[in-house]
């Protein structure tokens, strides 16, 4: 790995007020910890094992701590970044609320400790697919694929995408296919969501120099792959009602969500307006935007209501299509 | 009052929220454990009859 770690400069340090406890909570990352939780917790419910209450308790816990470390490290390592971008120049490192070191020493004990517990408490599988979902995350994504290549996200999508394989693995002790099932179509739903935001905000990526598909590609490739990617989630989206783990709610959601992924995603795509030449205009014009927002905005309402489907079914003992 | 180490009134705020959020941290995890243990020790009695 070639990339040394950035340093702060001192332009990007106002003068910084105490560091409080919800700043270090802030470095957690609370928002992405709240998906994490949710997809993990569906994944635990899918494996349809006995496990204590209070066992999977702290299985969610730790896994919604390992998540909250590695983006704690993501912060460390990141820092001379968020300063650059709008959406991240408020963090707690580049407003030198908390120091590098200190965000740093928190991410490094939380990941310890949360994979130290999941192993005593729950079983070793899970501990070490947590150990795994951090590194990919702080290292292989973090460190080194985001600065380097433009299918960052898709790579390092995988990260985001193992929850369920882990809380999955805490119940059952095991991850087969079904679990794998699930964590693909995070895997698949990965680009295109992040594509339309960094659609958005591409401006800030470049200026960061963040190589970003449409940072590095152009608009009218990165709209293409959105809806690439989408063609292969649309589908893969109804995979499980015909595998035993989802039954006709989930079947319904998952074909009406599907259709309006591949429609919103087909809209990026085929823009009404002239598209631009990546070659001469890498960044999107502002008119352009509004499809790009809408796709982002409905990838997120798509996965949380097909997993939601999921957990409703499994709460309430739906039988699921085909057993 | 004044710090003797020149601590703003803010930043000893400050400081006292982060020492009790990690206190509560602290306590919560030794809980944890314990709880963790009693179940899994619980658990393994009853499966070797002990």
């Amino acid at each position: 790995m070639t990339t040394t770690v950035p340093e702060m400069t001192s332009a990007a340090l106002p003068a910084a007020a105490p560091a409080r406890w919800q700043d270090y909570l802030q470095l957690l990352k609370p928002r992405v910890m709240s998906l994490v939780i949710f997809t993990a917790f569906t994944g635990l419910l899918c494996a349809g094992a006995p496990l204590n209450p209070v066992l999977a308790g702290v299985a969610i816990l730790c896994i919604a701590v390992g998540g909250g470390a590695s983006g704690a490290l993501n912060m460390w390592y990141e820092a001379d970044l968020d300063a650059l971008m709008r959406r991240t120049r408020g963090r707690p490192l580049p407003t030198g609320r908390v120091q590098r070191g200190d965000a740093l020493a928190l991410g490094i004990t939380l990941s310890l400790f949360s994979v130290m517990l999941m192993g005593l408490a729950v079983n070793l599988l899970a501990a070490a697919l947590l150990a795994f979902t951090i590194f990919f995350y702080a290292v292989v994504y973090t460190m080194w694929l985001k600065r380097a290549t433009p299918q960052n996200i898709v790579i390092g999508g995988l990260a985001g995408a193992l929850p369920p394989a882990v809380g999955w693995a805490a119940a059952s002790g095991s991850a087969p296919l079904s679990a794998w099932l699930l964590v693909a179509i995070i895997f698949f739903w990965t680009p295109p969501h992040f594509w339309a935001l960094s659609l958005v905000t591409c401006e800030d990526y470049a200026k960061a120099g963040v190589p970003m598909m449409p940072v590095v590609r152009g608009e009218a490739a990165t709209r293409r792959q959105i809806f690439l990617y989408s063609l292969v989630v649309a589908p893969l989206g109804l995979v499980p009602a015909f595998t035993g783990l989802g039954g006709p709610l989930y079947l319904a959601v998952a074909a009406i969500g599907g259709a309006g992924f591949l429609a919103l995603a087909a809209k990026v795509a085929f823009p009404s307006h002239s598209p631009t030449p990546a070659a001469s205009r890498p960044l999107l014009p502002a008119r352009g935007r509004e499809d790009a927002r809408r796709l982002f905005g409905f990838s997120i309402a798509y996965l949380f209501l097909i997993f939601a489907a999921l957990l409703v079914e499994h709460l309430a003992g739906v039988r699921p299509l085909v057993r | 009052m004044s710090d003797p180490k020149g601590e703003s009134e803010a930043a000893r705020k400050a400081r006292r929220g982060r020492n009790i959020a990690l206190a509560a941290g602290l306590v919560l995890f030794v809980i944890l454990v314990f709880v963790v243990t009693i179940i899994r020790l619980g658990g393994n009695v009853a499966t070797h009859g002990y």
